[in-house]
Protein backbone atom coordinates (compact mmCIF):
# COMPACT_ATOMS: atom_id res chain seq x y z
CA UNK A 1 0.00 0.00 0.00
CA UNK A 2 2.47 2.34 1.09
CA UNK A 3 5.11 2.94 -1.63
CA UNK A 4 8.83 3.54 -0.16
CA UNK A 5 10.61 6.87 -1.19
CA UNK A 6 13.56 4.69 -2.71
CA UNK A 7 12.69 1.95 -4.49
CA UNK A 8 14.26 -1.32 -2.65
CA UNK A 9 12.29 -4.68 -2.89
CA UNK A 10 8.99 -5.49 -3.08
CA UNK A 11 8.24 -7.74 -0.17
CA UNK A 12 4.67 -9.89 0.90
CA UNK A 13 3.50 -9.30 4.67
CA UNK A 14 5.54 -12.43 5.70
CA UNK A 15 8.81 -11.20 4.66
CA UNK A 16 7.59 -7.52 5.85
CA UNK A 17 7.25 -9.61 9.26
CA UNK A 18 10.43 -11.64 8.60
CA UNK A 19 12.60 -8.44 8.03
CA UNK A 20 11.18 -6.56 10.92
CA UNK A 21 12.28 -9.29 13.37
CA UNK A 22 15.48 -10.26 11.77
CA UNK A 23 16.22 -6.46 12.75
CA UNK A 24 14.93 -6.94 16.31
CA UNK A 25 17.56 -10.18 16.79
CA UNK A 26 20.31 -8.06 15.06
CA UNK A 27 20.03 -5.34 17.75
CA UNK A 28 19.53 -7.79 20.50
CA UNK A 29 22.95 -9.34 19.05
CA UNK A 30 24.74 -6.41 18.88
CA UNK A 31 23.71 -5.36 21.89
CA UNK A 32 25.17 -8.58 23.92
CA UNK A 33 28.21 -8.69 21.48
CA UNK A 34 29.12 -4.90 23.00
CA UNK A 35 28.50 -6.33 26.27
CA UNK A 36 30.86 -9.04 26.07
CA UNK A 37 32.99 -7.49 24.53
CA UNK A 38 33.57 -4.82 27.19
CA UNK A 39 32.68 -1.75 25.26
CA UNK A 40 29.57 -1.51 26.88
CA UNK A 41 29.74 -1.80 30.89
CA UNK A 42 26.59 -3.34 32.65
CA UNK A 43 26.05 -0.53 34.80
CA UNK A 44 25.61 1.69 31.64
CA UNK A 45 23.24 -0.68 30.05
CA UNK A 46 22.49 -4.23 31.59
CA UNK A 47 23.11 -6.79 28.90
CA UNK A 48 20.04 -8.67 27.51
CA UNK A 49 21.20 -12.07 28.45
CA UNK A 50 20.96 -10.62 32.17
CA UNK A 51 16.87 -9.62 31.55
CA UNK A 52 15.37 -13.30 31.56
CA UNK A 53 16.41 -13.76 34.99
CA UNK A 54 15.44 -10.67 36.43
CA UNK A 55 11.83 -10.79 34.87
CA UNK A 56 10.94 -14.53 35.95
CA UNK A 57 12.21 -12.89 40.04
CA UNK A 58 9.40 -9.92 38.89
CA UNK A 59 7.06 -12.59 38.20
CA UNK A 60 7.73 -14.89 41.02
CA UNK A 61 7.73 -12.01 43.48
CA UNK A 62 3.85 -11.25 41.65
CA UNK A 63 5.42 -7.50 41.09
CA UNK A 64 5.23 -7.58 37.14
CA UNK A 65 1.58 -9.29 37.43
CA UNK A 66 0.11 -6.77 39.91
CA UNK A 67 1.79 -3.73 37.96
CA UNK A 68 0.74 -4.55 34.51
CA UNK A 69 -2.84 -5.34 35.55
CA UNK A 70 -2.82 -1.75 37.52
CA UNK A 71 -1.70 -0.14 34.49
CA UNK A 72 -4.10 -1.80 31.84
CA UNK A 73 -6.66 -0.45 33.59
CA UNK A 74 -5.66 3.21 33.90
CA UNK A 75 -5.01 2.98 30.54
CA UNK A 76 -8.25 1.40 28.81
CA UNK A 77 -10.36 3.74 31.24
CA UNK A 78 -8.04 6.67 30.80
CA UNK A 79 -7.49 5.91 26.99
CA UNK A 80 -12.03 5.51 26.28
CA UNK A 81 -12.78 8.13 28.22
CA UNK A 82 -10.15 10.54 26.51
CA UNK A 83 -10.94 9.40 23.18
CA UNK A 84 -14.67 9.63 23.20
CA UNK A 85 -14.69 12.93 24.71
CA UNK A 86 -12.32 14.07 22.57
CA UNK A 87 -14.04 12.95 19.30
CA UNK A 88 -17.30 13.71 20.55
CA UNK A 89 -16.10 17.45 20.69
CA UNK A 90 -14.42 17.19 17.81
CA UNK A 91 -17.23 16.22 16.06
CA UNK A 92 -19.50 19.08 17.20
CA UNK A 93 -16.80 21.48 16.62
CA UNK A 94 -16.47 20.09 13.14
CA UNK A 95 -20.42 19.88 12.63
CA UNK A 96 -21.25 23.29 14.99
CA UNK A 97 -19.96 26.61 13.03
CA UNK A 98 -20.89 28.39 16.03
CA UNK A 99 -18.82 26.03 18.62
CA UNK A 100 -15.98 25.74 16.20
CA UNK A 101 -15.64 29.68 16.58
CA UNK A 102 -16.09 29.66 20.25
CA UNK A 103 -13.69 27.05 21.14
CA UNK A 104 -10.85 28.51 19.06
CA UNK A 105 -9.37 30.21 21.45
CA UNK A 106 -9.52 27.41 24.55
CA UNK A 107 -8.07 25.26 21.60
CA UNK A 108 -5.54 27.40 20.90
CA UNK A 109 -4.74 27.60 25.10
CA UNK A 110 -5.26 24.43 26.07
CA UNK A 111 -3.44 22.33 23.08
CA UNK A 112 0.02 22.48 23.49
CA UNK A 113 -0.09 21.79 27.11
CA UNK A 114 1.49 18.17 27.98
CA UNK A 115 -0.08 15.66 29.96
CA UNK A 116 2.82 15.87 32.49
CA UNK A 117 2.11 19.28 33.21
CA UNK A 118 -1.26 18.21 34.93
CA UNK A 119 0.06 15.81 37.37
CA UNK A 120 -0.17 18.72 39.88
CA UNK A 121 -3.78 18.64 39.68
CA UNK A 122 -4.98 15.41 38.95
CA UNK A 123 -2.90 15.04 42.39
CA UNK A 124 -4.76 18.07 43.88
CA UNK A 125 -8.27 17.09 42.13
CA UNK A 126 -8.21 13.27 42.09
CA UNK A 127 -5.51 12.67 45.20
CA UNK A 128 -3.25 9.99 44.74
CA UNK A 129 -5.02 6.89 43.25
CA UNK A 130 -6.01 5.61 39.88
CA UNK A 131 -8.62 8.59 39.29
CA UNK A 132 -5.66 11.12 39.03
CA UNK A 133 -3.53 8.58 36.63
CA UNK A 134 -6.70 7.81 34.41
CA UNK A 135 -7.07 11.81 34.38
CA UNK A 136 -3.63 12.37 33.14
CA UNK A 137 -4.10 9.51 30.55
CA UNK A 138 -7.28 11.10 29.34
CA UNK A 139 -5.93 14.62 29.04
CA UNK A 140 -3.03 12.95 26.66
CA UNK A 141 -5.11 11.20 24.21
CA UNK A 142 -7.95 14.04 23.99
CA UNK A 143 -6.73 16.39 21.75
CA UNK A 144 -5.68 14.23 19.44
CA UNK A 145 -8.71 12.42 19.14
CA UNK A 146 -10.58 16.04 18.96
CA UNK A 147 -8.42 16.89 16.02
CA UNK A 148 -8.71 13.64 14.28
CA UNK A 149 -12.77 14.10 14.62
CA UNK A 150 -12.44 17.59 13.73
CA UNK A 151 -11.13 17.15 10.74
CA UNK A 152 -12.47 13.89 9.56
CA UNK A 153 -16.09 15.38 10.17
CA UNK A 154 -15.23 18.85 7.81
CA UNK A 155 -14.46 16.15 5.07
CA UNK A 156 -17.48 14.22 4.93
CA UNK A 157 -18.70 14.69 1.54
CA UNK A 158 -21.95 17.33 1.86
CA UNK A 159 -23.38 15.65 -0.77
CA UNK A 160 -24.21 12.63 1.31
CA UNK A 161 -25.72 14.42 3.77
CA UNK A 162 -28.07 15.71 0.48
CA UNK A 163 -28.84 12.33 0.35
CA UNK A 164 -29.42 11.91 3.67
CA UNK A 165 -32.28 14.63 3.27
CA UNK A 166 -33.62 12.92 0.00
CA UNK A 167 -34.53 9.71 1.97
CA UNK A 168 -35.69 11.09 5.35
CA UNK A 169 -32.83 10.98 7.37
CA UNK A 170 -32.35 14.59 6.94
CA UNK A 171 -32.77 15.48 10.56
CA UNK A 172 -30.24 16.19 13.18
CA UNK A 173 -29.68 12.27 14.91
CA UNK A 174 -30.50 11.02 10.85
CA UNK A 175 -27.43 12.66 9.47
CA UNK A 176 -25.07 12.17 12.48
CA UNK A 177 -25.99 8.77 12.52
CA UNK A 178 -26.55 8.10 9.23
CA UNK A 179 -24.34 9.89 7.50
CA UNK A 180 -21.24 11.51 9.46
CA UNK A 181 -20.70 8.88 12.06
CA UNK A 182 -19.93 5.80 9.36
CA UNK A 183 -18.59 8.42 6.49
CA UNK A 184 -15.90 10.27 9.20
CA UNK A 185 -15.01 6.78 10.55
CA UNK A 186 -11.71 6.47 8.96
CA UNK A 187 -10.68 9.66 10.17
CA UNK A 188 -11.75 9.03 13.58
CA UNK A 189 -10.08 5.32 13.90
CA UNK A 190 -6.92 7.04 12.62
CA UNK A 191 -7.16 9.11 15.79
CA UNK A 192 -7.76 6.68 17.67
CA UNK A 193 -4.90 4.53 17.04
CA UNK A 194 -2.79 7.53 17.45
CA UNK A 195 -4.21 7.56 20.83
CA UNK A 196 -3.34 3.99 21.57
CA UNK A 197 0.59 4.80 21.30
CA UNK A 198 0.02 7.99 22.93
CA UNK A 199 -1.68 6.51 25.82
CA UNK A 200 0.97 4.09 26.48
CA UNK A 201 3.54 6.94 27.23
CA UNK A 202 1.19 9.09 29.25
CA UNK A 203 0.64 5.49 31.38
CA UNK A 204 4.25 6.50 33.19
CA UNK A 205 3.91 10.02 33.69
CA UNK A 206 0.50 9.35 35.17
CA UNK A 207 2.22 6.78 37.03
CA UNK A 208 5.50 8.89 38.32
CA UNK A 209 3.76 10.16 41.37
CA UNK A 210 3.46 6.87 42.77
CA UNK A 211 -0.26 5.80 41.80
CA UNK A 212 0.96 1.94 41.96
CA UNK A 213 1.25 0.32 37.79
CA UNK A 214 4.06 -0.22 35.56
CA UNK A 215 5.35 3.49 35.82
CA UNK A 216 5.40 3.60 39.22
CA UNK A 217 7.29 0.45 39.57
CA UNK A 218 10.54 1.49 36.91
CA UNK A 219 10.58 4.71 39.50
CA UNK A 220 10.91 2.14 42.51
CA UNK A 221 13.68 0.35 40.30
CA UNK A 222 15.64 3.59 38.86
CA UNK A 223 15.99 5.01 42.56
CA UNK A 224 17.53 1.81 43.23
CA UNK A 225 19.64 1.80 40.21
CA UNK A 226 18.01 -1.60 39.16
CA UNK A 227 18.40 -0.69 35.43
CA UNK A 228 17.34 -4.05 34.35
CA UNK A 229 14.59 -3.89 36.06
CA UNK A 230 13.92 -0.74 34.25
CA UNK A 231 14.60 -2.49 30.75
CA UNK A 232 12.14 -5.31 31.55
CA UNK A 233 9.23 -2.45 32.04
CA UNK A 234 10.28 -0.90 29.11
CA UNK A 235 9.71 -3.85 26.80
CA UNK A 236 6.65 -5.23 28.96
CA UNK A 237 5.41 -1.89 27.67
CA UNK A 238 6.17 -2.38 23.97
CA UNK A 239 4.79 -5.60 23.82
CA UNK A 240 1.33 -4.41 25.26
CA UNK A 241 1.42 -1.57 23.33
CA UNK A 242 2.03 -3.87 20.20
CA UNK A 243 -0.50 -5.90 21.20
CA UNK A 244 -3.39 -3.26 21.46
CA UNK A 245 -2.20 -1.94 18.08
CA UNK A 246 -2.43 -5.66 16.36
CA UNK A 247 -5.90 -5.85 18.16
CA UNK A 248 -6.81 -2.37 16.89
CA UNK A 249 -6.00 -3.40 13.70
CA UNK A 250 -7.78 -6.42 13.49
CA UNK A 251 -11.10 -4.31 14.67
CA UNK A 252 -10.52 -1.89 12.25
CA UNK A 253 -9.83 -4.30 9.36
CA UNK A 254 -13.53 -5.51 9.92
CA UNK A 255 -14.92 -2.30 10.57
CA UNK A 256 -13.77 -0.55 7.53
CA UNK A 257 -14.32 -3.51 5.26
CA UNK A 258 -15.95 -1.22 2.98
CA UNK A 259 -12.58 0.62 1.72
CA UNK A 260 -9.90 -1.92 0.63
CA UNK B 1 -61.71 21.35 -21.61
CA UNK B 2 -63.57 18.30 -21.54
CA UNK B 3 -60.54 16.34 -22.70
CA UNK B 4 -58.12 17.68 -20.14
CA UNK B 5 -60.80 16.46 -17.04
CA UNK B 6 -60.41 13.21 -18.55
CA UNK B 7 -56.81 13.02 -18.18
CA UNK B 8 -55.12 11.31 -15.15
CA UNK B 9 -54.84 13.67 -11.63
CA UNK B 10 -51.85 15.87 -11.21
CA UNK B 11 -49.42 14.30 -8.94
CA UNK B 12 -47.23 17.78 -8.78
CA UNK B 13 -48.58 21.21 -9.52
CA UNK B 14 -45.90 24.15 -9.40
CA UNK B 15 -47.39 27.86 -9.45
CA UNK B 16 -45.11 30.45 -9.88
CA UNK B 17 -42.15 29.30 -8.33
CA UNK B 18 -39.15 31.66 -7.90
CA UNK B 19 -35.84 30.95 -6.38
CA UNK B 20 -33.15 33.26 -5.62
CA UNK B 21 -29.69 31.89 -4.05
CA UNK B 22 -27.76 33.76 -1.16
CA UNK B 23 -28.99 35.21 2.09
CA UNK B 24 -33.39 35.60 2.51
CA UNK B 25 -33.64 34.63 -1.20
CA UNK B 26 -31.91 38.24 -1.79
CA UNK B 27 -29.13 37.36 -4.11
CA UNK B 28 -29.18 36.04 -7.99
CA UNK B 29 -32.33 35.23 -8.93
CA UNK B 30 -32.11 31.59 -10.38
CA UNK B 31 -35.26 30.33 -11.14
CA UNK B 32 -38.56 32.86 -11.97
CA UNK B 33 -42.04 32.12 -12.83
CA UNK B 34 -42.23 28.22 -12.93
CA UNK B 35 -45.73 26.72 -13.61
CA UNK B 36 -45.72 23.36 -14.36
CA UNK B 37 -47.92 20.47 -13.25
CA UNK B 38 -47.28 16.73 -14.39
CA UNK B 39 -49.86 14.23 -14.94
CA UNK B 40 -49.79 10.56 -13.19
CA UNK B 41 -48.11 8.05 -15.26
CA UNK B 42 -46.09 11.01 -17.45
CA UNK B 43 -42.58 11.27 -18.36
CA UNK B 44 -41.37 14.64 -18.73
CA UNK B 45 -37.72 15.61 -19.36
CA UNK B 46 -36.57 19.12 -18.34
CA UNK B 47 -34.04 20.37 -20.83
CA UNK B 48 -31.60 23.32 -20.72
CA UNK B 49 -28.01 24.32 -20.74
CA UNK B 50 -25.39 23.63 -17.43
CA UNK B 51 -26.32 26.26 -15.22
CA UNK B 52 -29.69 26.94 -16.36
CA UNK B 53 -31.65 25.62 -12.49
CA UNK B 54 -32.78 22.43 -13.66
CA UNK B 55 -31.07 20.55 -10.46
CA UNK B 56 -32.31 23.82 -8.65
CA UNK B 57 -35.87 23.28 -9.54
CA UNK B 58 -35.93 19.41 -8.93
CA UNK B 59 -34.50 20.13 -5.76
CA UNK B 60 -37.78 22.15 -4.88
CA UNK B 61 -40.25 19.63 -6.08
CA UNK B 62 -37.92 17.16 -3.78
CA UNK B 63 -38.58 19.91 -1.10
CA UNK B 64 -34.81 19.63 -0.59
CA UNK B 65 -34.97 23.56 -1.64
CA UNK B 66 -37.68 26.12 -0.28
CA UNK B 67 -38.89 28.83 -3.18
CA UNK B 68 -38.55 32.23 -2.99
CA UNK B 69 -42.32 32.46 -3.87
CA UNK B 70 -45.05 30.24 -5.41
CA UNK B 71 -46.47 26.79 -3.94
CA UNK B 72 -45.51 23.12 -4.94
CA UNK B 73 -47.83 21.00 -4.34
CA UNK B 74 -47.70 16.87 -4.20
CA UNK B 75 -50.31 14.85 -4.23
CA UNK B 76 -50.29 11.94 -2.05
CA UNK B 77 -48.58 11.23 1.68
CA UNK B 78 -45.29 9.37 2.68
CA UNK B 79 -46.64 6.21 4.46
CA UNK B 80 -45.86 2.98 5.57
CA UNK B 81 -43.25 1.89 3.50
CA UNK B 82 -43.53 4.75 0.86
CA UNK B 83 -42.26 8.07 0.15
CA UNK B 84 -44.36 10.55 -2.01
CA UNK B 85 -41.26 11.89 -4.22
CA UNK B 86 -37.63 9.76 -4.06
CA UNK B 87 -34.47 11.22 -6.27
CA UNK B 88 -32.11 9.67 -8.47
CA UNK B 89 -28.22 11.87 -8.30
CA UNK B 90 -26.02 12.54 -10.68
CA UNK B 91 -23.35 10.59 -9.41
CA UNK B 92 -25.54 7.71 -7.82
CA UNK B 93 -24.21 9.11 -4.51
CA UNK B 94 -24.14 6.01 -2.78
CA UNK B 95 -23.19 5.77 0.52
CA UNK B 96 -19.61 3.46 0.08
CA UNK B 97 -19.66 2.05 3.73
CA UNK B 98 -22.67 0.18 2.77
CA UNK B 99 -23.44 -2.72 0.70
CA UNK B 100 -25.63 -2.50 -2.04
CA UNK B 101 -28.59 -4.13 -0.37
CA UNK B 102 -27.98 -1.08 2.49
CA UNK B 103 -27.70 1.40 0.13
CA UNK B 104 -31.03 0.24 -1.44
CA UNK B 105 -32.92 -0.21 2.21
CA UNK B 106 -31.41 3.08 3.30
CA UNK B 107 -34.31 5.06 2.16
CA UNK B 108 -36.96 2.44 3.67
CA UNK B 109 -35.01 3.29 7.34
CA UNK B 110 -38.02 5.15 9.78
CA UNK B 111 -40.97 4.22 7.67
CA UNK B 112 -41.98 1.45 10.18
CA UNK B 113 -41.12 -1.70 8.04
CA UNK B 114 -39.07 -4.85 10.17
CA UNK B 115 -35.49 -5.75 8.71
CA UNK B 116 -37.00 -8.64 6.64
CA UNK B 117 -39.84 -6.61 4.73
CA UNK B 118 -37.28 -3.89 3.74
CA UNK B 119 -34.54 -6.31 2.53
CA UNK B 120 -37.10 -8.06 0.39
CA UNK B 121 -38.48 -4.92 -0.94
CA UNK B 122 -34.87 -4.02 -1.64
CA UNK B 123 -34.03 -6.95 -3.47
CA UNK B 124 -37.27 -6.88 -5.60
CA UNK B 125 -36.00 -3.34 -6.75
CA UNK B 126 -32.22 -4.88 -7.33
CA UNK B 127 -34.19 -7.70 -9.60
CA UNK B 128 -35.72 -4.96 -11.17
CA UNK B 129 -33.05 -3.44 -12.19
CA UNK B 130 -30.93 -6.26 -13.05
CA UNK B 131 -28.53 -6.33 -9.91
CA UNK B 132 -29.41 -9.07 -7.81
CA UNK B 133 -27.14 -10.88 -7.63
CA UNK B 134 -25.09 -7.79 -6.38
CA UNK B 135 -26.58 -7.10 -3.44
CA UNK B 136 -23.96 -8.12 -1.08
CA UNK B 137 -21.30 -6.13 -2.85
CA UNK B 138 -19.39 -2.54 -1.90
CA UNK B 139 -20.18 0.17 -4.10
CA UNK B 140 -16.60 0.55 -5.04
CA UNK B 141 -16.73 -3.04 -6.62
CA UNK B 142 -18.95 -1.63 -8.90
CA UNK B 143 -18.92 0.14 -12.60
CA UNK B 144 -20.53 3.59 -12.79
CA UNK B 145 -23.54 2.04 -15.07
CA UNK B 146 -23.74 -0.23 -12.50
CA UNK B 147 -23.34 2.02 -9.58
CA UNK B 148 -26.33 4.28 -11.04
CA UNK B 149 -29.02 1.20 -11.41
CA UNK B 150 -28.42 0.83 -7.34
CA UNK B 151 -29.20 4.35 -7.10
CA UNK B 152 -32.68 3.68 -9.31
CA UNK B 153 -33.47 0.92 -7.34
CA UNK B 154 -32.73 3.10 -3.97
CA UNK B 155 -34.99 5.33 -5.33
CA UNK B 156 -37.84 2.87 -6.70
CA UNK B 157 -37.89 0.70 -3.36
CA UNK B 158 -39.56 3.60 -1.44
CA UNK B 159 -42.63 3.26 -4.04
CA UNK B 160 -42.52 6.69 -4.77
CA UNK B 161 -45.54 9.00 -6.66
CA UNK B 162 -42.96 11.09 -8.12
CA UNK B 163 -39.55 9.66 -9.73
CA UNK B 164 -36.68 12.59 -10.16
CA UNK B 165 -33.67 11.82 -11.74
CA UNK B 166 -30.95 14.57 -11.96
CA UNK B 167 -29.14 14.04 -15.10
CA UNK B 168 -28.45 10.82 -13.66
CA UNK B 169 -26.98 9.17 -16.87
CA UNK B 170 -24.61 11.92 -17.70
CA UNK B 171 -21.42 11.04 -16.22
CA UNK B 172 -21.83 7.54 -18.17
CA UNK B 173 -19.43 6.08 -21.20
CA UNK B 174 -22.51 6.34 -24.85
CA UNK B 175 -23.13 2.74 -24.74
CA UNK B 176 -23.91 2.34 -20.79
CA UNK B 177 -26.10 5.10 -21.37
CA UNK B 178 -27.71 3.94 -23.78
CA UNK B 179 -28.18 0.71 -22.49
CA UNK B 180 -29.73 2.22 -19.20
CA UNK B 181 -32.01 4.81 -20.70
CA UNK B 182 -33.85 1.18 -22.68
CA UNK B 183 -33.91 -0.42 -19.20
CA UNK B 184 -35.17 2.89 -17.75
CA UNK B 185 -38.20 2.75 -20.55
CA UNK B 186 -38.94 -0.91 -19.77
CA UNK B 187 -38.94 0.20 -15.97
CA UNK B 188 -41.13 3.04 -16.07
CA UNK B 189 -43.20 1.35 -18.60
CA UNK B 190 -43.36 -2.02 -15.94
CA UNK B 191 -44.27 0.21 -12.72
CA UNK B 192 -46.14 3.23 -14.40
CA UNK B 193 -44.35 5.89 -12.27
CA UNK B 194 -44.59 9.74 -13.10
CA UNK B 195 -40.61 10.81 -13.76
CA UNK B 196 -39.01 14.44 -13.84
CA UNK B 197 -35.99 13.63 -15.96
CA UNK B 198 -33.47 16.81 -15.76
CA UNK B 199 -31.19 16.59 -18.72
CA UNK B 200 -28.95 18.77 -20.93
CA UNK B 201 -28.80 16.29 -23.92
CA UNK B 202 -31.15 16.83 -26.24
CA UNK B 203 -31.32 13.27 -27.81
CA UNK B 204 -32.16 11.56 -24.03
CA UNK B 205 -34.79 14.22 -23.91
CA UNK B 206 -36.51 13.33 -26.93
CA UNK B 207 -35.62 9.76 -27.01
CA UNK B 208 -37.18 9.08 -23.00
CA UNK B 209 -40.18 11.88 -22.13
CA UNK B 210 -43.82 12.36 -22.95
CA UNK B 211 -42.82 16.11 -22.70
CA UNK B 212 -40.26 17.99 -22.81
CA UNK B 213 -39.51 21.47 -21.07
CA UNK B 214 -36.79 23.79 -22.00
CA UNK B 215 -35.58 26.09 -19.26
CA UNK B 216 -33.15 29.10 -20.34
CA UNK B 217 -32.66 32.42 -19.12
CA UNK B 218 -31.42 34.19 -16.53
CA UNK B 219 -33.41 33.97 -14.62
CA UNK B 220 -34.41 31.16 -15.52
CA UNK B 221 -38.05 30.72 -17.30
CA UNK B 222 -40.27 27.74 -18.99
CA UNK B 223 -38.81 28.53 -22.81
CA UNK B 224 -41.10 26.04 -24.14
CA UNK B 225 -43.27 23.09 -22.88
CA UNK B 226 -43.71 20.57 -26.01
CA UNK B 227 -45.47 17.28 -26.30
CA UNK B 228 -43.58 14.64 -28.47
CA UNK B 229 -44.69 12.09 -30.42
CA UNK B 230 -46.02 8.57 -30.07
CA UNK B 231 -43.32 5.80 -29.18
CA UNK B 232 -40.89 3.84 -29.76
CA UNK B 233 -38.76 6.66 -31.26
CA UNK B 234 -36.76 6.51 -34.22
CA UNK B 235 -33.46 9.07 -34.13
CA UNK B 236 -33.65 8.39 -38.07
CA UNK B 237 -37.25 9.75 -38.59
CA UNK B 238 -36.82 13.40 -40.28
CA UNK B 239 -39.34 14.80 -37.41
CA UNK B 240 -36.94 13.71 -35.06
CA UNK B 241 -34.30 15.43 -36.45
CA UNK B 242 -36.63 18.84 -37.40
CA UNK B 243 -37.67 18.73 -33.40
CA UNK B 244 -34.03 18.46 -32.09
CA UNK B 245 -33.30 21.66 -34.32
CA UNK B 246 -36.25 23.11 -32.92
CA UNK B 247 -34.93 22.36 -29.41
CA UNK B 248 -31.70 23.52 -29.87
CA UNK B 249 -32.72 27.12 -31.08
CA UNK B 250 -34.98 27.22 -28.29
CA UNK B 251 -32.25 26.47 -25.80
CA UNK B 252 -30.02 28.79 -27.64
CA UNK B 253 -32.58 31.74 -26.87
CA UNK B 254 -34.68 31.33 -29.84
CA UNK B 255 -38.21 32.18 -29.45
CA UNK B 256 -39.85 31.59 -33.12
CA UNK B 257 -42.92 29.31 -33.14
CA UNK B 258 -42.93 25.78 -33.38
CA UNK B 259 -43.49 24.23 -36.52
CA UNK B 260 -46.86 22.65 -37.57
CA UNK B 261 -47.64 18.97 -37.36
CA UNK B 262 -45.74 16.28 -35.20
CA UNK B 263 -45.27 18.27 -32.39
CA UNK B 264 -48.82 19.04 -31.05
CA UNK B 265 -48.06 22.06 -29.63
CA UNK B 266 -46.96 24.09 -26.77
CA UNK B 267 -49.74 23.40 -23.19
Amino acid sequence: MNRPLLRWRQSGSAGRLLAGLAGLVLMFGIWQAAAEIGWLPDRLLPRPSSLPVAWIGEIEGGYWQAAVLDSLSHYTIGLLIGSLLGAALGICAGTLGWLDAGLGGIVRLLRPIPGLAWVPFAILWFGLGSAGAVFVIAISVFWINFYAAHAAVQAVDRDLLEVADAFGHGHFWGRVVKILLPASAPGLLAGFRTGLGQAWMSVVAAELFGVPGIGARMMQASSLLATDLVLIYMLTMALLYAMTDTVFVLIRRRVLAWQN
Amino acid sequence: MAELTALPAPVVTLKNVSLSHGRGGQGTPVLTGITLSLRRGEFVAVLGPSGAGKSTLLRIVMGLLKPGTGTVELSGTNGKGRRIAALVFQDAKLLPWRRVLGNVTFGLEGLGLSLAEREARARAALALVGLAEHAERWPRELSGGQRQRVGVARALTVDPDLLLMDEPFGALDAITRSDLQEELLRIWQQTGKTVLFVTHDIDEALLLADRVIVLGGKPATIRSDLVVGPRPRDRGDPRMAQLVLRLRALIAGDRAPPPDGWIASDI
